[in-house]
């Protein structure tokens, strides 16, 4: 029955959006629980056709904080789950963010920015989220969140959401901007062979040896879900390994927040993703992440032809932040320039990160996305600096 | 025993089951629903104090109890429950 | 003989998560009630315990979840619902039950309950309601009394309660019934009816809290509200729920509504063997 394919193998045009949900599907998404928002809307609209052709569950709930609330109890059902929406629905959100932060349950949200705030620019796209989407949920916590700036890739990190989050037991996001949502590419699928899946990792002993949030060596405690006997009580107070809620010992809290931040900060080698262009020999490096980095890549190579040695980094993980590759970059140019679709979020990174080495900010918010020109003046200014 | 209108089906004093009445007595925050609304009137508070400071509840006599397991279902504290005895009504 | 092992001989032990009790509620409150009836259901209809799953919401009641020994989550304020029915949707084969508060449920967590009710997701929901917030020290919440007094009215509420058996009724929901704490044998027998039911049951539950909203109303201890509802409860089985509004005279109880409706799962399973064969 070819249309009931989970893996869609072969060459599309498809928009951003829809090769999300098609991402999904090929990681073997088997949940999907969201509420309408511009422009996510397409991914919960993919996600009513296709998911009950692939046995798996789409349900449009009421709110996004139902939305949110639903992927986690799923997710502990045993399913792979995710949810899609944007701003306005990404902070309605935010509670239960943290409540899967706490309970360690894998998760893919994705969030196809919007101006903002408020209702804002709901037809265009933005990158105003991305400090939200690390610290938008109270308390200290650490996240993963990749940036696509493909449609191609708008497919392939939705699947790599799906395998960290399953890795890392943690919710996992897919930070796109609305341009690259709606943008409509090539994209090649592979066969279901060529693409890696990663199951969470289940308990290998009997049910009364089992201690549910007792983590191994890489801090990540196998999961057993609901209905496999395990009987397993799940709460977002602070809690032993038992999964009891303790909240007199301060030294419980103290593992327990520093394990959950640990987990990813200790693997972020293994988390972090960036892509490099001509940075070897480069004065200038431009950082950018999402539609920016298009146009950041362009004016790189315009920036070349004008003599300047320019060169990008561009973040497709974006959190955790890649430290190491911007600090060592920062040490061999003579300046940074980072353009982004906000008033200044990943440039504070940048700037903490690279002590001394200058950066320069170019800020653009209200609808169009960069133009390379106008980046490449920055490059040419920072050139010059 | 004038207690207004009962809950409970009007039971007369007839064994329903062979139980032993059980009280953990550190258990009993004393809040004397079994006492009150016991259907037969078969409990009282006793003169112990337990680890909370409180009374727990005991029976009036022996053969009081009649089993009909209210007071195992109002406790709120799991203080007071009724086990079946090992050899039926011998003890009868 | 330890406590521990004298509680290991309660007929229930194997229900509840002993090494965590005591429970946390204070003397006389109905939350222990509740969760004595509600074990009490399982073990009457033999439960299969490692298919069940027990959600609750932040309140006092809301840590009944984890004293249940079976699949178990205490979720964020007001969220209980909406949790449920993912862990439905994605495992038809659990029994779901959610048991929190009247603040959980129908302040912060109303929209979730009416459209749970609406779309007859299949999950048990059981409200024990104190009329007030006793977590956070007995604020007013969506079932106060006119005129009570809590530590946010200090003058008097002047907010009109809802009625939840008639917005339960009202949302869709399938099985209606309201009980107190004093009727722990008509509640267990209808904990065993809603859970043997499919679709979306609602049971209200009248709960004394006598340390926080009691006090600050002065109905005395426990014992005094319970002895209360003796005298001022009257039941009434297929009673219309929209005239069984609770006023100091009367409380209404009983069975309101039994109904058959297809449930959401029920729909969806018809939906899938359709396309499926397409
Ligand atoms: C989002 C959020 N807001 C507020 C609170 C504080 N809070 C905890 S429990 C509670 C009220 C609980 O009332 P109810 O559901 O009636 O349960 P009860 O304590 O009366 O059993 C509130 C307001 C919270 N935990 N989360
Ligand atoms: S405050 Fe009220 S509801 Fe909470 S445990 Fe005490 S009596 Fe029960
Ligand atoms: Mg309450």
């Amino acid at each position: 029955m070819t249309m009931h394919r989970e893996v869609l193998t072969g060459k599309h045009l498809m928009q951003g959006d829809i090769a999300c949900a098609e991402g999904a599907i090929a990681a073997g998404c088997k949940f999907f629980a969201g509420y309408p928002i511009t422009p996510a809307t397409e991914i919960t609209e993919r996600m009513a056709r296709r998911m009950i052709e692939v046995d798996g569950m789409f349900v449009q709930m009421e709110d996004e904080l139902a939305s949110m609330a639903a992927i986690i109890g799923a997710s502990w059902a045993g399913a792979k789950a995710m949810t899609a929406t944007s701003g306005p629905g990404f902070s309605l959100m935010q509670e239960n963010i943290g409540l899967a932060v706490m309970t360690e349950t894998p998760c893919v949200v994705v969030n196809i920015m919007r101006g903002a705030p408020s209702t804002g620019l709901p037809t265009e796209g933005a990158q105003q989220d991305v400090m939200q989407c690390k610290w938008g949920s109270h308390g200290d916590y650490e996240i993963i969140a990749l940036a696509p700036a493909s449609v191609q890739e708008m497919f392939d990190l939705t699947i790599e959401c799906f395998n960290f989050a399953e890795t890392y037991r943690a919710p996992t996001f897919l930070l796109a901007d609305g341009f690259t949502g709606h943008l409509w590419e090539r994209v090649v699928i592979p066969s279901r062979e060529e693409i890696k899946t990663v199951e969470r990792k289940k308990p290998i002993v009997p049910a009364d040896k089992y201690v549910p949030f007792k983590p191994d060596e890489d801090l990540v405690p196998p999961m057993a879900c609901f209905g496999e006997g395990y009987r397993v009580h799940v709460t977002g107070l602070t809690h032993d390994e038992l999964g009891y809620p303790k909240t007199t010992d301060p030294k419980i809290q103290h593992e327990l927040v520093n394990r959950l931040c640990e987990k990813i900060r200790k693997n972020s080698d293994k988390i972090i993703r960036t892509y490099k262009f001509m940075l070897e020999d480069a004065d200038v490096a431009v950082i950018a992440y999402g539609i920016p980095s298009r146009s950041s890549l362009n004016a790189v190579k315009r920036a070349r032809e004008a003599g300047i040695k320019a060169g990008l980094l561009r973040l497709i993980t974006v959190w955790p932040f890649p430290e190491k590759q911007v600090e060592e970059l920062s040490n061999h140019v003579k300046a940074i320039v980072v353009p982004e679709m906000n008033c200044g979020q990943v440039v504070r990174e940048v700037e903490r990160v690279a002590k001394e080495t200058p950066v320069h900010f170019s800020s653009k918010i209200g609808g169009e996305p960069h133009s390379p020109s106008e980046i490449f003046e920055v490059i040419r200014r920072a050139a010059k600096a | 025993m004038s207690k207004g209108r009962s809950m409970a089906p009007v039971v007369k004093r007839k064994k329903l089951a062979e139980v032993e009445w059980k009280v953990i007595e550190d258990f009993c925050k004393g809040c004397g629903f079994c006492i009150e609304f016991c259907p037969v009137d078969a409990l009282e508070e006793s003169e112990k104090l337990n680890a909370k400071g409180v009374h727990p509840p005991k029976l009036k006599s022996e053969d009081a109890c009649i089993g009909c397991g209210l007071c195992e279902r109002i406790c709120p504290d799991f203080a007071v429950h009724l086990e079946t005895k090992e050899s039926g009504g011998e003890r009868e | 003989m330890t406590v521990l092992q004298e509680f290991e001989k309660h007929p229930l032990a194997k229900y509840l998560r002993l090494e965590r009790f005591p429970h946390i509620w204070c003397e006389g409150c109905g939350d222990g009630i509740i969760l004595n009836c509600f074990v009490k259901a399982l073990d009457d209809l033999g439960i299969n315990m490692d298919k069940l799953v027990v959600v609750s919401g932040i309140g006092c009641i809301g840590r009944i979840a984890g004293y249940i020994k079976c699949d178990s989550f205490h979720t964020t304020h007001g969220r209980p619902i909406a949790l449920a029915t993912g862990i439905k949707l994605a495992n038809p084969k659990l029994t779901i039950a959610v048991i929190s508060g009247d603040g959980d449920l129908f302040a912060i967590g109303g929209n979730h309950f009416i459209h749970a009710a609406r779309r007859n997701v299949d999950m048990t929901v059981i409200c024990s309601n104190n009329f007030n917030y006793g977590m956070t020290g007995g604020q007013f919440g969506p079932t106060t009394p006119l005129d009570s007094y809590t530590t946010t009215t200090p003058y008097g509420n002047i907010e009109h309660p809802f009625n939840l058996v008639h917005l339960a009724a009202a949302a869709g929901a399938v099985y209606v019934a309201r009980w107190t704490a004093l009727h722990v044998k008509r509640l267990t027998e209808s904990i065993k009816k809603a859970l043997q039911k499919k679709g979306f049951k609602f049971i209200e539950v009248i709960s004394p809290c006598p340390e926080i909203y009691g006090r600050r109303n002065k109905l005395g201890k426990a014992i005094d509200t319970m002895k209360r509802y003796r005298q001022i409860c009257e039941i009434r089985h297929g009673y219309d729920p929209a005239k069984a509004e609770i006023t100091i005279e009367k409380i209404i109880v009983g069975e309101f509504i039994d109904i058959e409706k297809p449930t959401y799962g029920e729909l969806l399973q018809k939906q899938f063997l359709t396309i499926q064969k397409r």
